[in-house]
């Protein structure tokens, strides 16, 4: 087999209007419109969704999980940000 | 480094407390080497035995009885090509390319389900690879949804979802046929005998013979043993053959009430060899066809490559 590697693409699907695009898989092709014609014919037989996206695998940076000690801080020690932390009387707890 | 101690590499150690703990191992995280192999190893032949699988039921397609039939069949052997491409993706997650790996497959070098090297002579063989060998592959597919790979496991996910449309549509087959004229009958009932036997093999060797079960079970890639496996399969065919007054080819079936499942008879491990060591039925038409069909769609890929080319060149002009 002589053959150059196809480029990869990612596939997201928005499963019905008023959600999000979700990641769904990948796939090979020579282009963004082939890449379409494939993420259709492979991840859209069964009405899974309304819109995809197909992105260049090698445009998305990522983080990487091991870093993510130093890269983000999980804030934990401001428990203040979440609802929960402020207690209310029961008489307006459903605030 | 040694992997043998997991105090002499801190990555072992987190490797298998995320095990330990059910968490899906993804494509960056450190892993064996041994893990990468294994998995690699499993998801090819799976990728593979997809589309090699498209072969037996392609051989039907334009002598289907209605078309009705024929356009299920076409939706099926779409859906197989789909699930090989949802595996070879998640294989290129360990970084090896869809090239090597169907390099390997047409070399000889990567195995595919040996169920596929068995002929389909018959329309009723359509009916009973549906509803036997996607039954068997289901079994095997909804216990490895729980895989330890991530990218392994959201595939079987994607894989179950479409799957069970195979087995019905087969099952609903052969039902037609063994409702139909004693010759139709016939015909189910021997499509029966010949694909029984080998649907049994699908889920592999003995536990106690299977060269890579252990490891794969202690990693989680696999989530329950073949014998297991295989038990449900037979627990939950029998009473489906019975429905449509088919008779399981095999003399030594019957039910075990103290154990609550079906006793069943030793499968023919000699020809299981043969077949997986490249002398079944059809062995080398399967891979001769599937190395045509790669030289043939060459040109298709040489003109789209030239178009891309093409279109790069005029957009730096």
């Amino acid at each position: 087999m002589n053959q150059h590697s196809l480029p990869l693409f990612e596939v997201f699907i928005r499963s019905k209007r008023g959600l999000d695009h979700r990641h769904v898989g990948s796939l090979h092709a020579e282009d963004p419109a082939q890449a379409l014609d494939y993420a259709r014919d492979v991840y859209l037989r069964r009405s899974e969704g309304v819109s995809v996206w197909v992105v260049r695998s090698s445009d998305i940076t990522a983080s990487q999980e091991s870093d993510m000690a130093s890269f983000c801080d999980p804030m934990d020690d401001k428990p203040y940000r979440h609802a929960t932390h402020f207690k209310l009387p029961k008489e307006v707890d459903n605030m | 480094m040694t992997e043998k101690n997991p105090l002499a590499d801190p990555r072992l150690a987190a490797f298998e407390e995320k095990i330990s703990n059910d968490q899906r191992i993804e494509p960056k995280d450190w892993m064996p080497d041994a893990f990468r192999k294994n998995v690699l190893r499993q998801m090819s032949q799976h990728a593979h035995s997809e589309v090699i699988g498209m072969q037996p039921e392609g051989n039907w397609i334009t002598r289907a009885p209605t078309l009705y039939r024929k356009i299920v069949l076409l939706a099926k052997i779409q859906d197989e090509g789909g699930h090989g491409l949802y595996l070879y993706s998640a294989a290129e997650t360990l970084g090896t390319s869809r090239e090597e790996m169907v390099q390997a497959l047409h070399d000889g070098k990567a195995k595919y389900a040996s169920i596929f090297n068995y002929p389909s002579l018959t329309w009723a063989d359509i009916g009973m690879i549906g509803w036997l060998v996607d039954g068997a592959a289901i079994v095997n597919q909804v216990s490895l949804q729980r895989t330890s790979y991530g990218p392994y496991s959201r595939a079987m996910i994607r894989i179950c979802k479409e799957e069970s449309f195979h087995q019905r549509q087969g099952y609903e087959a052969t039902m037609v046929l063994a409702r139909g004229s004693a010759e139709q009958k016939a015909m189910a009932q021997d499509s029966l005998n010949r694909w029984w036997w080998p649907s049994m093999m699908m889920f592999g060797p003995h536990d106690s013979e299977s060269a890579h079960s252990g490891q794969s079970m202690k990693w989680k890639l696999k989530r329950e043993s073949n014998d297991v496996l295989r038990q449900r399969f037979v627990d939950q065919t029998v009473p489906q053959a019975e429905f449509i007054g088919l008779k399981i080819p095999d003399p030594d079936l019957k039910w075990n009430e103290e154990r609550g499942s079906y006793d069943f008879g030793e499968i023919d491990w000699d020809e299981f060899m043969q077949v997986i060591s490249g002398n079944g039925p059809c062995n080398r038409q399967r891979l001769q066809h599937s190395i045509r069909a790669q030289e043939d769609g060459q040109w298709v890929r040489d003109a789209m490559h030239a178009y891309e080319l093409k279109r790069q060149a005029r957009e730096v002009a």
